[in-house]
């Protein structure tokens, strides 16, 4: 617990698993939560590096920002999957492909 | 002890983002998400920041986990218990992913950081974060809140009935 390496483990395991997530799954909803997962692992990532190398807050105010961007892009993903659902009736994204035709 | 509840909650992270991963039932994914969120909590509090530790679980288990249990529940049909999900191109996806996690692992553990076992004392840092707020970062602090603005007023417009 004090040493850098064990956060910064930690961070990429759940970077990877978020971005797996992105990639695989077909609900949107899903996805959104990929999306978190990987937010979560670039703040662990910011405060990791403000406690250990920099010794300042500036780490802590971008995760500040990066979550309220979370927050925000959260409300907007759901309206647009709510759109989809409304349209479609499904929110499987691979089958969202009408621009391709 | 200390060193075992930081072990105990970084399985936790790892378990849950895992069942959010792979896990079959989207209400599981859902609820394993809120194991992961408290989890990053718990290594904010490890990490001296306080602030950052209740803003976590304010913003992510209070609002965003909130939307997104909406957004299941209002696009599937409630009638089972079992809201499943399916994936596609599982191999060729675990294939890329574990190549990108090498990539990161390689890149960033045998590298000597200043530092890195050398961790900053514990001091406040909700004032800290307020005085930068409102002198380095006061641009982004304004923009920021055009922003949050600009996603209410496009979340409400898009989640209308007639568009």
């Amino acid at each position: 617990m004090d040493h850098l390496n064990s956060y910064l483990v930690l961070s990429a395991i759940l970077f990877s698993l978020g971005l797996y997530t992105v990639v695989t799954r077909r609900n949107a909803v899903a996805i959104l939560m990929g999306v978190e997962l990987i937010l979560n692992a670039a703040n662990i990532n910011f405060v990791a590096f403000s406690k250990f190398v920099t010794h300042n807050l500036d780490g802590h105010l971008m995760s500040v920002f990066i979550i309220m961007l979370a927050a925000a892009e959260a409300a907007v993903a759901l309206a647009i999957v709510l759109n989809l659902y409304n349209d479609r009736g499904h929110i499987n994204v691979d089958e969202a492909n009408a621009l391709k035709q | 002890m200390a060193d075992f509840i930081f072990w105990v909650i970084w399985a936790l992270i790892v378990a849950s983002a895992a069942l959010v991963a792979f896990g079959n039932n989207l209400i599981h994914s859902v609820f394993a998400l809120m194991g992961t969120f408290l989890g990053v909590a718990g290594i904010y509090i490890f990490l001296n920041a306080d602030f950052l530790a209740v803003t976590q679980i304010v913003v992510y288990v209070g609002g965003i986990l909130v939307l997104l249990v909406f957004g299941i529940m209002l696009t599937n049909q409630i009638t089972t218990a079992r809201i499943s999900q399916s994936s596609v191109q599982k191999g060729l996806g675990l294939v890329v992913v574990l190549g990108v996690a090498a990539i990161i692992l390689t890149a960033v553990l045998p590298h000597d950081w200043v530092g890195s076992t050398l961790p900053m004392a514990f001091t406040d840092t909700v004032s800290g974060i307020g005085k930068l707020l409102f002198t380095d970062y006061l641009i982004l602090f304004e923009i920021a809140s055009v922003l949050l603005l600009g996603a209410l007023i496009g979340a409400a417009t898009l989640a209308r009935k007639e568009l």
